[in-house]
């Protein structure tokens, strides 16, 4: 409250002490105030595109392709952005990568931790996909969250457990989860494809689903490469996949100015 | 009572390689009246004896609710044990926090003997003088374990701490086998057997059961079950012959905050 | 003129006179007085064992473990108090915990011993707190090494490639002197150590006892795990029967 009625309605001069409150008010070096207030995260440096997720006939299936980028340059074209948690959980990152190995750094602490307990409980998808959860919410709570998009798929007790959690902490279930811009292109293919049949899709077909939508992402997502891995989590186990490319069709292009034609 | 210079606090061995402190320690579960905890491969249970200190007083608290599926009888410092079961509660609700996980039984057990271990190192900090039984149910069945102030922890089939738990054990040892495969009812009146003397309380958990407390009317009925079968009791074989208790155990006057 | 009663023996922070720590020694005898634990380094992998005495029989079979891991690669046995060597196997995870947290790297058994060993001497130290009362034994292994350590409550370790603490120690040790373990496979380490528990045991002094073995080596994907139960039961009805043949034979 300023106690001058000649101020009142004028801006604020920050510059100025009125009250002679230097140095009790004014404790902090000139230099760091011009720096402004304390700031955390504002923004991904180097990330990862899409992941996506179904519900199949035997579990789950979930898809992420191996780059990484420096804001449009493709900085890193190998990295593995589908990560395996104990026996029957994989987790897909998009977002910021270094924050995804954070992550992956937290939750090897969690397993050496289970690990050493060594009394026969496990933790299950359900339970990572809530720690996660818990991670991610408190971080967003101190305003600096872990800037990732995150899918978490596997086979817990003969259930099959999909969910998404982001960096703000929101979550959901779903038979399918498409992350980032899959959101926007893979979503719909998927949903069409999978809901109300995720009890009887094959595994082939379930592969051809997960193919067709990172073919669509590749043609359209201008930060995703025509390398990939595949996923799947069955009450057996995991299995990744070695990184592949799906077919792509360019011939029209040809006749296209600007395409290189 | 003899004395030696070894005994006088817990950060000093004696010669033959004993920690005294750590040996009396174990001295004040013993005051503390008889708890008794039973397992079978679906429930596990515990039977304590409540004991007043006059008749003007309530009966003091045996058994603490942890957490749905878990729970404690303590023998020896109220207010330790007090101590403990707050942290096991905040350590259950951690776990259902952070994975949605009921707290397995082993895990906390440990992390109490860690608990107990520390106060056994340092001088400044007595160890604690409580013993506890620890019944609970999760993932991998029903376990019953003891913690005692040494921060030693042990899983047991069946088990008995407090004053004259020798007696308990030794019918325990004699029927272990039995206990794997018997019903709940079976299970709660072989305690009430080791206990033998009379009962005010015991408790439950088990496969389809949370932990509850049963006393009052609800525990005549597992009285009734032993009716009269073996030696003569000393007490009446009901909830309200709470007097019993107290009259038959020889306890002083000024132990009132030993249960 | 010093020793017990003196007076010199009641704080580790004092010496008698004969430049004597004797709260370590005392601490010593804790150890002495426990079941058997020996740690064997083989060719592919390292042996850990220990004789786990029964002390009642309504303590449930293969609960209550003694062989501890402190990182997926890391093992530990120790021999007596139980508590205390819980609470050394706990600074452990915390040392391998830290090591991951700084380096983003598996913790060698050489830093480990080193960290251990400071983390015991350090309880030697001061009138506040007294010798730990564990002999420890640390078995690791990691990129095809294998490593054993083993620490005395003095906070002193040296790497072994067999060791051995507690009661029956001095027969174990002749024992395993008697073995040629750089040529050993973890298979052969895995019954030689279930033999020597069974030989150290001493039947007229103590009552029951159980097994417990863990290992660290190829066959186990490089973690520290319980040696699956059909080996063990092999190994330990191997071992009755060379007991017995030797019995026979004197």
């Amino acid at each position: 409250m300023n106690h001058f009625p000649s101020q009142w309605g004028k801006p604020r001069q920050e510059n100025v002490d009125e009250y002679n409150t230097v140095p009790l008010y004014n404790n902090m070096p000139q230099s760091h105030a011009a720096a402004g207030p304390m700031t955390r995260t504002q923004q991904p440096v180097v990330t990862g595109t899409s992941v996506i997720a179904l519900k199949y006939k035997d579990g789950i299936m979930m898809a992420a392709d191996n780059l990484a980028s420096y804001g449009s340059l493709a900085r890193f074209r190998d990295i593995e952005r589908l990560h395996p948690v104990g026996e029957h959980t994989i987790i897909g990152a998009s977002g910021d990568i270094s924050d995804y190995q954070y992550i992956q750094h937290m939750l090897q602490n969690v397993m050496i931790d289970q690990h050493c307990e060594d009394d026969g409980h496990t933790l299950g998808t359900p339970h990572i996909y809530e720690y996660l959860f818990r991670v991610m919410y408190n971080r967003r709570s101190k305003f600096n969250p872990l800037w990732n998009a995150l899918v978490v798929g596997g086979v817990h007790k003969g259930e099959r457990f999909l969910g998404y959690v982001d960096l703000k902490g929101t979550t959901y279930q779903n038979s399918t989860i498409a992350t980032g811009f899959g959101g926007h292109l893979a979503q719909p293919i998927l949903r069409k494809a999978v809901e109300g049949r995720e009890d009887t899709l094959t595994e082939e077909e379930a592969i051809k689903i997960i193919d067709d939508c990172m073919r669509v992402l590749f043609y359209r997502d201008a930060r995703s490469i025509n390398k990939l891995q595949r996923a799947k989590i069955t009450a057996e186990g995991f299995e990744i996949t070695e990184p592949y490319s799906v077919e792509t069709e360019w011939s029209f292009a040809e006749s296209i100015r600007g395409y290189g034609a | 009572m003899f004395r030696n210079q070894y005994d006088n606090d817990v950060s000093t061995w004696s010669p033959q390689g004993r920690i005294h402190q750590l040996e009396y320690a174990l001295e004040a579960v013993k005051q503390g009246s008889a708890a008794v905890g039973l397992r079978s491969k679906d429930y596990a249970v515990l039977l304590v004896l409540k004991r007043s200190s006059g008749e003007l007083a309530s009966y003091q608290k045996k058994l603490i609710k942890v957490d749905d599926h878990m729970g404690i009888a303590i023998a020896g410092l109220t207010s330790d044990a007090r101590d403990i079961s707050n942290f096991m509660r905040t350590e259950a609700m951690r776990s259902k926090m952070l994975f949605d996980q009921p707290l397995p039984v082993g895990r906390i057990v440990s992390a109490i003997g860690e608990k107990a271990q520390k106060r056994t190192v340092m001088y400044g900090e007595r160890p604690f003088g409580v013993g506890l039984l620890v019944i609970g149910y999760d993932e991998t069945g029903p376990h019953l374990y003891e913690c005692s102030p040494s921060g030693n922890n042990l899983e047991y089939y069946a088990m008995s701490i407090g004053a004259r738990s020798q007696s308990a054990k030794t019918y325990l040892e004699s029927k272990y086998s039995e206990f794997n495969d018997a019903s709940l009812e079976d299970l709660v009146k072989h305690g009430l057997q080791a206990l033998r003397d009379t009962l005010q309380q015991d408790s439950i958990v088990g496969v389809d059961r949370e932990f509850e407390i049963i006393e009052g009317e609800d525990l005549k009925r597992y009285l009734d079950l032993i009716g009269d079968t073996g030696r003569p009791r000393r007490g009446q074989g009901t909830a309200t012959s709470a007097a019993d208790a107290h009259l038959t155990e020889d306890i002083a006057p000024m132990d009132t905050d030993s249960v | 003129m010093s020793g017990i009663g003196t007076g010199y023996d009641i704080y580790s922070s004092t010496y008698s006179p004969d430049g004597r720590l004797f709260q370590i020694e005392y601490a010593n005898k804790a150890v002495e007085n426990s079941g058997t634990a020996i740690g064997l380094r083989v060719k592919g992998g390292v042996v850990l064992a220990v004789e786990k005495l029964v002390q009642s029989k309504l303590v449930v079979p293969g609960s209550n473990k003694r062989i501890l891991s402190a990182d997926m690669h890391v093992g530990i046995v120790s021999a007596g108090l139980l508590s205390d060597g819980r609470y050394i196997a706990q600074s452990a995870r915390d040392e391998a915990k830290s090591w991951r947290d700084n380096y983003r790297q598996p913790i060698s058994g050489k830093s480990m011993a080193d960290r251990l060993g400071l983390f015991v001497q350090a309880h030697t130290l001061y009138s506040s707190v007294r010798p730990l009362g564990a002999g420890t034994i640390i078995g690791t292994y990691l990129d095809g090494e294998a490593t054993l350590y083993m620490i005395e409550p003095s906070g002193v370790y040296w790497g072994y490639h067999g060791c051995a603490v507690g009661k029956g120690k001095s027969v174990a040790k002749t024992e395993i002197e008697k073995l040629k373990l750089d040529e050993m496979s973890v298979q052969e380490a895995v019954r030689e150590a279930a033999r020597i528990i069974h030989t150290a045991h001493d039947e007229a002094k103590d009552k029951d006892f159980e097994l417990e073995i863990t290992w660290i080596c190829e066959e186990s994907k490089g973690k520290h795990t319980a040696v699956p139960k059909d080996i063990v039961e092999e190994a330990e009805r191997l071992a009755k029967e060379s007991i017995k043949s030797e019995m026979d034979d004197a």
